[in-house]
């Protein structure tokens, strides 16, 4: 039964080469789908090449729906997998200043690394930059804890918060993903001014 | 060898979707980033300053087996599957991303300023576009949502005055 890592179908050590396989695999994608270029992923926000809500809503639903199914058939203890814990208001703070430095910077951490990979500069830039500002954070700890645990719920679901069952929780994400391709495909055609990359 | 083009956003999406639900099925966990990059900077630390890392609680998390971990051999993944679809696509090439409107120096500028923010605000969040936003979405965390709407939040609501840069 899955996660066969939870059940001790093999140990970390195992765990790390699949570590670097589920890494392949995600690197791979992230570059196929054009992750790698800063421009493309920032012009997301002036509604040009919508490549990144279309990649991420994909993704999430495409691997959400597989948890969900997986454990109807009872081919997957849910319990045993990782849920981030929220704690909503260094999420949502947190949030906000990554939306600034992601307008600003043009990737995020994965992509910035496939960036360096291929060889763009800006991506070097961009990781020194995360780097310093992850040591800012650390060393500013002290003045930050309470920041850091604001907002703590435990692990809470979007279903449980709604007060749905998980399927129906994911049948309203799947809508919304729809919803949102829809959308992303209209301003597309209305705010594309060059053909796509 | 001439670049190819991108593949279509929903088949890559169901690729990388696939590739996450592989690490839920055989580890129980999601995909991340920024935490193997919080670890280079510990491991760097340890270096230069071990008592400096001990003495911070923040710090000392990530004290012990600091490269031998999970999500640091996933990133290093990340290094060669980006490589390799990037070779398959003839999309090697040393240059700066950027619009036709800002020069070089000015975009790597930027870079390492949005760079720190990111930084900044991945340690805050406990995590990025990869460990919240993929991964606490596909598993519809709460605070992973919000994180989610939070980003685009704040990245539309700068995009304007950054838009030099793009565009």
């Amino acid at each position: 039964m899955a996660p066969f890592f939870k059940f001790g179908y093999f140990g970390p050590e195992v765990g790390l080469i699949i570590a670097l396989i589920s890494g392949i695999g995600f690197g791979f994608w992230l570059e196929r789908a054009g992750f790698g270029e800063s421009r493309k992923l920032a012009l997301q926000f002036y509604f040009r090449d919508m490549t990144v809500l279309k990649v991420m809503f994909m993704a999430i639903v495409t691997a959400m729906l597989g948890l969900l199914y997986l454990t109807l058939f009872g081919w997957l203890d849910l319990s045993k997998v990782f849920v981030n814990p929220t704690f909503w208001v260094a999420q949502v703070v947190g949030g906000l200043i990554f939306g600034v430095g992601f307008a600003i910077g043009g990737y995020c951490p994965g992509t910035s690394v496939v960036g360096a990979v291929l060889g763009r500069i800006d991506a070097y830039f961009f990781l020194a930059g995360a780097l310093f500002g992850m040591l800012v954070f650390g060393e500013m700890f002290s003045l930050l804890k309470n920041l850091y645990n604001a907002g703590a719920m435990g692990v809470v679901t979007l279903g449980q918060w709604l007060g749905v069952s998980s399927g129906m929780a994911a049948f309203l994400v799947t809508l919304l993903a729809v919803g949102m391709f829809v959308g992303a495909e209209w301003l597309e055609s209305k705010f594309r001014e060059e053909p796509a990359e | 060898m001439k670049e190819q083009k991108f593949w279509n956003p929903y088949w890559a999406g169901v690729g990388l979707g696939l590739t996450l639900l592989f690490t839920f099925v055989l580890m129980g966990r999601g995909l991340g980033a920024s935490g193997a990059l919080m670890r280079f900077d510990v491991w760097f630390l340890k270096l230069i300053a071990p008592g400096h890392v001990q003495a911070n609680p923040y710090f000392a998390k990530y004290a012990e087996h600091t490269l031998s971990n999970w999500l640091v051999f996933e990133l290093i993944g990340v290094m060669i599957g980006g490589f390799l679809s990037g070779a398959l696509a003839g999309r090697l090439k040393v240059k700066t991303g950027k619009g036709p409107r800002i020069s070089d120096k000015g975009r790597w500028i930027l870079a390492f300023v949005g760079g720190a923010f990111i930084g900044f605000a991945a340690r805050l969040a406990r995590g990025c576009t990869s460990g919240q936003a993929l991964t606490g979405g596909a598993t519809l965390a709460l605070g992973s949502w919000a994180f989610m709407f939070a980003v685009f939040a704040g990245a539309y609501a700068t995009a304007y005055f950054v838009r030099k840069q793009w565009i």
